[in-house]
């Protein structure tokens, strides 16, 4: 099989555990930046945190990771308040006092790190592009076993985020939904704020330190806002963003494998190809999302066009029998009148014809006797509606036609008799054309 | 408004001329220590000499010359821009749009290379960068039009995906023989200090594009700004003219990446913008404001890092950016912290002497307003502080609106007409209130407070014609006056 020939469980394995982990501890509380609309802070903070790591290397003189993890998350937090303060002190808007923060900060940083870079490794690109290929080399020993340092860390984290997210799961909600119901109600909603900025910096800086920041970044939104195309409820939504994750961090590896062979390369870097794969995810959730995919909202509406069409076709072929029949209805007189465009038209005779509500001989459509019923009744709301209309809410004869023509596609029995009673079971509309009866039956 | 730019431009002539004389005191400083071992830890500055200065001060140098023309150029062009997107409140389009320009930069470079061309050459990657760009921002507004998710979840989902996909490419181009990704590294980080004479004009079209593009669509940007519903109604093309504007920060983006890199070009774009919306209301001002402070941040930014060799010059344009955006938003003076602290400050002080005149008026109103008054008797009138009340008794006396008699309180003539004027329109106010708005006499005492001290002159008159019966001298109070509890 020449599929994954390269595949090693004792490598490959670890990785996309360790990608896995880093996809489920950041979409985890994604699903809250994305609800209080701070998507952005998860790309601000991982920039942002250069300088803590600079500082962290200048007090502790070496480049041990508890130092700089300490370091990196004060000012991961400290990323968040600022821009918090800007925004509320300076009066900025959001999108702009987190951009003067970060990259501030971030300038701040790259000129400290180039003051240590002689003497010391503190390679930018590692930081950007994460090391997640390397995770396996580098392990403890944990009883018998030799596990990862950066699986250990993650899944701390993950754990972690987990906890918060099950413990906290009533406050996340109604601080993310309602702040000022929240606050009312007696939960700390600035509490609950900065606890998850806290958790978001830890997740970004340990992530950072072994799978690279493109990763957690894309990790934080892109999984849940997959989710939130999916769903309607929070908690199916965080279970959704959870199953994406690790679907995307597994897909990824093996499309970092693969897909690169295709084109006579060896493999590429994994944490890109699974930000990658979370993207064509993200992307089919919005397409085919049965409830809120772009796909299915316009076949929806291209449904309801065609038949309203319909609708349009039939009376307007019962106007036709009704007073002059010199007028023939061909395809190209109706398209002339009813403003629609061709192709639509075809379709919507065809699918009359194919519903026996019509009948063609020589080019000429005809109503059948099923297509009479229908269209009377049509007819039939149409100008018990202009009747109420006039009646009742004094519109101008000349606006009549059209507000009833909008009506009268969602107009059912029901509605019919009422509007009957309303106008007192008229005869003729207030242009003088006779309303046929409502159809005996049912 | 020509009065901040002079400021500012005085500002930095003054940075630019103190700067050697104390570079001047650390040179002595630094050459007694400039012998000592470079420990692992030493991060001391050895100050280059005055003649070094003058050198980069006075763009002898080609390259420096270079440099600080094409780094001031893209600061102005980028302010300018970046006015128009922070109002539109677009602030981090050009974030998502620079790290959308990295797979397409790896792809040109791929494809060309595979076609046996310069992989290269700055035309095609420029190329590449332009078209990934364009179809980030496409994707973010079909995004945000078609789904239900919002504008910040699209930037981030853009930004992650395209710029994972650059780098999964950048792997691939490190395996090709030609390969090497090194040169296009400089993308992301910049390279400020080796821009050639071929990127400075390129900088220098690019900015004079979006200046003059700015100034003929000013109005029609303005408009887009701040209404576009409006905009839309009287038959702007709005689609249009934001694609123009997505454009020009396309542009400017593009040409800064290489310039001071991907992450530095999103500050250039934010901050002298935000830094500007201090100063002033107007958008024209803003504008100029904001091209200027791009431009002098570009130009100290780009001197410091060619003085001090230490200091890389992209970072440190924004730092200088970020000084700027700090002292705006403590001194600006039209939205500033300090403008906006001041103003309340005043507003509290002369509410204070408006509530202490009006509460000796109505103590004193039956008996005789000559009389004095107790401190004691004035403190339960209202809920202030002892502290608030002594010290606004310190200031009506300074004003000379009373006088201190020994413990004891009395108005001046200046301060009894005052009170006199006060009462009036507190009590204007209260039968306004009672005859038109039906509101319970037991409650007008309060809400009439909290107008009266920004009535006009006007609107005193208009209540006058309005309650018909001229009050001429002051109203009986509609309501019981509260006692000294």
């Amino acid at each position: 099989m020449s599929l994954l020939s390269t595949w090693v469980w004792e490598l490959d394995g670890w990785i996309v555990l360790a990608g896995s982990l880093c996809a489920v501890a950041a979409a985890l509380l994604g699903n809250f930046l994305i609800l209080r609309r701070l998507s952005m802070l998860g790309d601000a903070i991982t920039h942002a945190i250069l300088p803590g790591l600079a500082v962290a290397f200048f007090i502790s003189e070496s480049r041990s990771s508890l130092p700089m993890f300490i370091g990196a998350v004060i000012v991961g937090i400290l990323t968040a308040l600022f821009t918090e303060w800007i925004r509320k002190v300076g009066k900025v808007d959001e999108g702009a006092s987190m951009g003067v923060v970060f990259t501030s900060l971030f300038a701040l940083g790259l000129v400290m790190i180039v003051q240590a870079a002689d003497h010391v490794d503190l390679d930018a690109s590692c930081v950007l592009y994460g090391a997640i290929e390397l995770t396996p080399l580098d392990t403890v020993e944990l009883g018998s076993l030799e596990i990862p340092r950066a699986v250990i860390v993650l899944g701390t984290v993950t754990v972690l985020n987990l906890l918060f997210v099950v413990l906290f799961f009533k406050e996340l909600k109604i601080t993310s939904f309602d702040p000022s119901l929240a606050t009312s109600s007696g939960f700390n909603s600035s509490l609950m704020h900065y606890l998850l900025m806290t958790l978001v910096a830890i997740t970004a800086v340990a992530s950072f330190e072994s799978v690279g920041n493109i990763l957690v970044v894309a990790m934080f939104v892109v999984p849940p806002a997959a989710a939130y195309m999916l769903t309607d409820r929070l908690g199916v939504m965080i279970a959704l963003s959870v199953v994406l994750a690790i679907v995307s961090a597994v897909t990824g590896h093996i499309a970092a494998l693969e897909v690169p062979s295709w084109f006579g390369f060896r493999s590429t870097t994994t944490a890109g190809m699974m930000a990658v794969c979370a993207g064509i995810i993200l992307f089919l959730a919005a397409t085919f999302s049965p409830r809120h995919g772009i796909l299915i909202k316009f076949v929806r509406r291209r449904v309801l066009a065609w038949r309203i069409l319909a609708d349009d076709v039939i009376s307007l072929l019962y106007r036709i029998q009704e007073r002059d029949k010199t007028t023939p209805a061909t395809p190209t007189a109706m398209r002339a009148i009813l403003l629609a465009d061709f192709p639509s038209l075809l379709i919507v005779l065809r699918w009359l014809q194919w519903r026996e509500q019509i009948e063609q001989a020589a080019g000429v459509y005809a109503l059948t006797d099923a297509g009479e019923d229908a269209a009377e009744q049509l007819v039939r709301s149409h100008r018990l509606w202009e009747q109420y209309l006039a009646d009742h809410a004094l519109v101008d004869t000349e606006r009549l036609h059209d507000k009833a023509e909008s009506f009268e596609h969602f107009t059912d029995r029901q509605l019919r008799e009422q509007l009957n009673q309303a106008t007192d079971s008229p005869e003729l509309d207030p242009h003088g054309t006779p309303i046929p009866a409502e159809r005996e039956g049912e | 408004m020509t009065r901040f730019v002079c400021l500012l431009l005085l500002a930095t002539s003054f940075v630019l001329l103190c700067a050697p004389a104390i570079a001047f005191a650390e040179t002595i400083h630094a050459a007694r220590e400039i012998d000592s071992q470079q420990s692992l830890t030493d991060r001391s500055f050895s100050f280059p000499e005055w003649k070094h200065w003058s050198r980069v001060l006075f763009l002898k140098d080609y390259n420096t010359r270079i440099v600080v023309l094409g780094t001031t150029l893209l600061g102005c062009a980028a302010g300018m821009v970046g006015s128009f997107t922070l109002l539109r409140k677009r602030a981090l389009m050009g974030d998502a749009l620079s790290h959308a320009t990295l797979p397409g930069i790896a792809l040109a470079f791929i494809i060309v290379t595979a076609q046996g061309g310069n992989g290269k050459s700055l035309g095609v990657l420029l190329l590449g960068a332009t078209i990934t760009g364009l179809i980030g921002i496409a994707l973010i507004l079909m995004i945000r039009n078609m789904t239900r998710l919002k504008e910040d979840t699209a930037l981030s989902a853009v930004l992650s995906v395209f710029f994972g996909a650059g780098v999964a490419l950048l792997g691939v181009i490190q395996q090709m023989k030609e390969g090497h990704a090194a040169g296009l590294e400089s993308f992301i980080y910049g390279k400020t200090a080796s821009m050639g004479a071929a990127d400075t004009q390129l900088i220098a079209g690019a900015a004079a594009t979006c200046i003059i593009a700015c100034l003929l669509l000013f109005k029609e940007f303005k408009l887009l700004c701040f209404d576009d519903n409006f905009a839309g109604s009287s038959g702007f093309p709005v689609v249009s003219l934001d694609m123009i504007l997505m454009a020009l920060v396309v542009i400017v983006t593009i040409v800064g990446l290489q310039a001071v890199g991907l992450i530095l070009m999103i500050a250039l774009l934010v901050i002298p913008a935000a830094a500007a919306r201090f100063w002033t209301e107007s958008l024209l001002k803003m504008f100029i404001i904001s091209g200027s402070l791009g431009a002098i941040s570009g130009f100290i930014g780009a001197e410091m890092s060619a003085i001090f060799s230490r200091l890389p010059s992209g970072a440190m344009i924004v730092l200088v950016c970020t000084l700027f955006f700090v002292i705006s938003m403590i001194l600006g003076t039209s939205r500033g912290v300090l403008q906006r602290y001041l103003r309340r400050w005043r507003l509290n002080r002369s509410v204070d002497r408006q509530h202490l005149l009006r509460a000796i008026y109505e103590t004193l109103e039956s008996q005789e307003l000559s009389r004095a008054i107790s401190f004691d008797q004035l403190l339960p009138k209202r809920s202030w502080s002892r502290m608030r009340l002594l010290s606004e008794i310190r200031r009506s006396q300074r004003a000379e609106f009373i006088e201190c008699v020994g413990d004891e309180i009395r108005l001046t003539g200046r301060g009894r007409v005052e009170a006199a004027r006060l009462t009036r329109q507190h009590r204007l106010w209260e039968l306004y209130l009672i005859t038109h708005a039906e509101i319970a006499p037991g409650r007008v005492d309060r809400d009439a407070d909290a107008i009266e001290h920004v009535l006009e002159p006007e609107v005193v008159a208009e209540l006058e014609v309005l309650l018909e019966s001229q009050h001429p001298t002051i109203p009986e109070s509609p309501h019981e006056l509260k006692e000294g509890k």
